[in-house]
């Protein structure tokens, strides 16, 4: 099958490789790239596992094909806290808001859209931000108590 | 209470900031290398049939292939309790999704469209998916082999039928007691298969090197076990448990899903079929559904007596399991739930029959709860409505005949510590019993109810943990244990308690995933029995270290022992009050004498835990005697829920759950298990609803049409009660806790909707569409078409338990 040459940022650092037409983005960075925090939890868009920020925004990585991200700027929970853990994180971390800890990088920044665009959301909105990524271990109390004390004015 | 320093308090789980980073590390993330292979598994489309030829050539043919494998090359069974378990299915398929052949290949795509090129001939047979057909004497066997695979000795399966196993228990003269009865209430209720939904599918590596040693990577609950399992199933190709390792880094949830050997097997057998190559596995999200293994449906018929004033007097309580085509994990399943499908009540007449019945579906197994949320759904149910039935408030009536400790078990033993009153009390002041509410929409009523539950760990009388401690130079400590941190925060637990004995902060204590070349044996992370059994294991392992510790004080310095003691991570002595030795100045190297020479060397520490006390040795006809269960842990949980009459949409509006747990080591993480525990639970009740076609195929093995609950499905309101009662046998008194908080969500959504509506459902699910139809006077099951949710699809009063003995 025929090569594509993409380009994107990711995390920051401009990346470079050849992918299939065919090729999910999910799988290129995870396996070739080795950015291993978006997790294939359903590879069907039903979960969230795989989320990561594409120009800011929460997509779901199993839903998209790598030649699409070329050219654009590609966050996953290991470009945000280069800088030591960003606030949210902290917030996680202090809550306990999480048991297996797979869902953890896909609503680390489902959640990190949500405050960019809304830094002070509601219980309810917060409900309706996360409701696409999954949890089976936390009954979600404390994911969404952990950001309503984080964000609470 | 005693007076603890770490018990008792919640820092911070330690595994925190590795998954709050994307640093922790699942199987699927490792690396294993450019060489690393795939397979693809080739399936049944049958739910039963022989398998008359298998033709791989034309997928052999296809480049990027590198190997296929059949039953001939691994003719071998396997499993846990009874080696029922093909690796490849042989001569024939027992279910839709069974393992027939695998495609080994150098990249996914290549393995899956190999796998397509695989040529199966089979010869359909009559697909046993109907409870009732498979009980009859002339009955299509799933198992016509039965009499040969070796089982423990607690199973009685039997031969040239469907029933791998039937547990009977009998206490006192249920006759009589049904004769001393005032009341007696008689009805069945069925509660459907279910899956786990672990985020993280199960995911399997394998690596055969080229001097024959074979390293599995797993997503596991169970690393010690599964190397047990594999190691007896391919001892004919003359593997020992030496030569297998196991290592399970972080799991991405398991439930009882990840519990014993399902896939994992074929990572061992491919990665030994092309040796010096690695080899990956990670299953589908559909194959998760259908080919690891599912909560077992039941259809339960419960008859209990009562008098006027409230006692039970006797209880017939039988339960017919569909255990799918393997019953290696799930007999037992079906076996703890006939010991103890009393509920947490003192009944002085039982007859408890539990028998597991071989059908044509998926594999069942461990489940959180473990026959328990099964079985109280029913009984639960059937509480709260002769309670009613006598005129006694069902709260009141639960009160009277809650199980105490002391009082004797139906299988002859006696009852361990936990206090239900309190939890009951506790749980009826949190909902306001008593005061009935109403909604401020016109079309929703509210109802309420408290359910009891209990659950003990099923375990073999023997299964034991074992821990290692080990000193560094810093003075900080690693724990080396092979229980999983599943989620339920148990690194941290061993944590605090090696922290609790040896003084050292819970931040310098680093607790390790196992690999079971280098970590203290552990049976397995099921049944909610590691903070108990693993956590006294580590108490002693600290407390060896300890031993030691102060022996090298002694021998260097002369402080006589039993003076000697340990604060604030230094060593101390009640007869030297200035002194107070740091840890970190001689954990390692010793400790200086007047001469020049050292004394100690480093500390480290072992430590076991085995309940002795147990046996499985109880009569089979009765259950008397033998002591199956090591304790059982209770508590209640209440509901303030809102049913819309026309939809039949429910919101839950407050609940609450009371368990006792002995100790709470860390009541955050309790905290965790109660409200994630809880909304599994409402889940199973509330939205999943399995749906298998007539010819067994599974409908629904995705999460668009298996609904698990999302952040807008939570109750408005959880209230954890967290009662502490302790066991003596238990690490600072601590007894198990996890499943048990699942268990009462199913009948208390049941009894809720009753109390609100005045409907009984007795099928679960208990979902909004049932409960609009049944207000409209419409029965559910006559319109659902002929989908099911496990082996029987027919009206469930019309099931056959009539089955002799
Ligand atoms: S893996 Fe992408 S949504 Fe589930
Ligand atoms: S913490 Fe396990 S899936 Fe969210």
């Amino acid at each position: 099958m025929k090569k594509h040459t993409i380009t994107f940022r990711l995390n920051g650092e401009p990346c470079t490789l050849d992918v299939e037409a065919n090729e999910l983005l999910l799988d290129v960075l995870r396996d070739k790239v080795g950015v291993k925090s978006p997790k294939a939890g359903c590879e069907r868009g039903d979960c969230g596992s795989c989320t990561i920020l594409l120009e800011g925004k929460s997509v779901r990585s199993c839903l998209i094909l790598a030649v699409e991200v070329d050219g654009q700027e590609i966050t996953t929970v290991e470009g945000l806290s280069r800088n030591g853990l960003t606030p949210l994180q902290q917030a996680f971390l202090n809550h306990n808001s999480f048991q297996c800890g797979f869902c953890a990088p896909g609503m680390v920044l489902t959640v990190t859209e949500l405050l960019e665009k809304n830094p002070h959301p509601s219980k309810e909105e917060i409900q309706e931000a996360i409701a696409g990524n999954l949890c089976r271990c936390t009954g979600y109390q404390p994911i969404i108590d952990a950001v309503l004390e984080l964000t609470k004015k | 209470m005693d007076d603890f320093n770490v018990v008792g308090t919640s820092p911070s789980r330690i595994d925190g900031l590795d998954k709050i980073t994307g640093a922790a590390k699942y199987v699927d993330d490792l690396d294993f290398g450019p060489g690393l292979l795939y397979a693809e598994i080739v399936e049944s489309p049958y739910a039963h049939a022989l398998i008359k030829e298998i033709d791989t050539s034309e997928a052999e043919k296809l480049p990027g292939v590198v190997k296929t494998v059949t039953a001939k090359d691994f003719p071998h069974t396997f499993g846990l309790y009874m080696k029922d378990r093909y690796i490849f299915a042989r001569d024939r398929v027992r279910f839709v999704g069974e393992q027939v052949a695998a495609v080994i290949a150098r990249d996914v795509g290549t393995a899956k469209r190999a796998a397509k090129l695989v040529k199966v001939t089979y010869e359909p047979l009559t697909a046993v998916l109907d409870l009732s057909e498979a009980l009859k004497p002339d009955a299509a066997l799933v198992h016509p082999d039965l009499e040969n695979y070796e089982h423990c000795p607690w199973f009685f399966p039997r031969p040239k039928t469907n029933i791998a196993h039937w547990r009977k228990t009998r206490r006192g003269d249920v006759e009589k007691g049904f004769a001393e009865a005032d009341v007696i209430l008689e009805d069945t209720y069925t509660v459907p298969r279910y899956a786990h939904c672990a985020i993280e599918p199960h995911v399997i590596a394998g690596y055969y090197d080229a001097a024959g040693r074979l390293t599995l990577w797993a997503s596991s609950q169970s690393p010690y076990t599964q190397r047990n399992i594999i190691a007896e199933a391919l001892s004919p190709m003359g593997l020992s448990h030496k030569d297998i390792r196991v290592i399970t880094p972080y799991v991405g949830g398991g439930f009882g899903g990840k519990a014993g050997v399902s896939m994992e097997i074929f990572g061992a057998v491919l990665a030994m079929a092309v040796k010096g190559h690695p080899l990956k596995i990670r299953w589908s999200r559909a194959q998760e559904f259908y080919n690891t293994s599912q909560r077992q449906g039941v259809i339960a018929h419960v008859k209990m007596g009562v008098k006027k004033d409230g006692t039970i007097t006797a209880l017939e309580h039988t339960l017919h399991w569909d255990a799918g085509a393997y019953a290696e994990y799930g007999a037992n399943v079906v076996n703890a739930a006939g010991l103890s499908a009393t509920g947490p009540y003192r009944i002085p007449n039982v007859k408890i029959d539990s028998v597991c019945v071989y059908t044509n579906l998926s594999p069942t197994g461990a489940y959180r709860g473990f026959g328990y949320s099964e079985f109280h759904f029913g009984l639960e149910s059937h509480v709260t409505r002769i309670a009613k039935q006598i005129g006694m408030d069902p709260v009141e009536f639960r009160r009277k005949n809650a199980i105490a400790e002391g009082d004797t078990l139906a299988y002859g033993a006696k009852m361990n510590p936990g206090n239900m009153q309190e939890a009951i009390n506790r749980c009826a002041k949190a909902i306001h019993w008593g005061r009935k509410e109403t909604s401020e929409h016109p079309d929703r009523v509210i109802g309420k109810d408290i359910s009891l539950f209990w659950k003990a760990p099923a375990m073999p009388p023997n299964a034991s943990s074992a821990a290692f401690v080990k000193f560094n130079e810093d003075g900080s400590l690693n724990v080396m244990v092979s229980g999983m941190e599943i989620g339920q925060g148990y690194m941290t637990v061993m944590a605090q308690i090696a922290s609790e004995v040896l003084t050292v902060p819970v931040d310098q204590i680093r607790v390790e995933t196992p690999d079971t070349d280098r970590n203290a044996y552990e049976w397995q992370t099921v049944g909610s029995h590691v903070t108990w059994s693993c956590g006294n294991a580590v108490k002693n392992a600290a407390l060896d270290a300890r031993g030691k510790i102060i022996t090298t004080v002694h021998r260097a310095l002369g402080f006589p022992e039993e003076s000697i003691y340990l604060e604030n991570g230094q060593a101390k002595c009640r007869t030297q009050p200035d002194f107070a030795l740091p840890l970190c100045d001689f954990v390692i190297n010793g400790i200086q004498t007047k001469d020049g020479t050292f004394r100690g060397g480093p500390i480290i520490g072992s430590g076991i835990f085995m309940p002795e006390f147990t046996s499985a040795t109880g009569d089979p006809e009765t259950s008397q005697g033998g002591h199956p269960n090591v304790h059982y842990t209770v508590g209640a949980a209440g509901i303030i829920l809102e049913v819309d009459r026309k939809t039949g949409k429910m919101e839950v509006l407050r609940t609450v759950l009371a368990v006792d747990v002995g100790q709470a080591i860390n009541p955050v993480l309790v905290d965790g298990q109660i409200v994630g525990g809880l909304l599994q639970g409402l889940a199973t009740v509330m939205y999943e609803d399995i749906r298998y076609d007539a010819n067994g195929k599974l409908l629904n093995p995705n999460f668009t049409d298996y609904k698990i609950p999302t952040a807008l499905d939570v109750p408005l309101e959880t209230i954890p009660i967290i009662l502490e009662t302790p066991q003596p046998d238990g690490p600072f008194g601590a007894r198990g806790v996890g499943e048990h908080t699942m268990i009462p969500a199913a009948p208390m959504i049941a009894n809720a909707v009753e109390d609100a509506l005045g409907i009984r459902i007795k099928t679960m699910p208990v979902i909004a569409e049932k409960i609009a139809l049944a207000n409209l006077g419409v029965d559910y099951d006559a319109v659902k078409g002929d989908t099911m949710g496990f082996c029987y699809a027919k009206k469930p009063e019309d099931y056959p338990f009539g089955i002799g003995d």
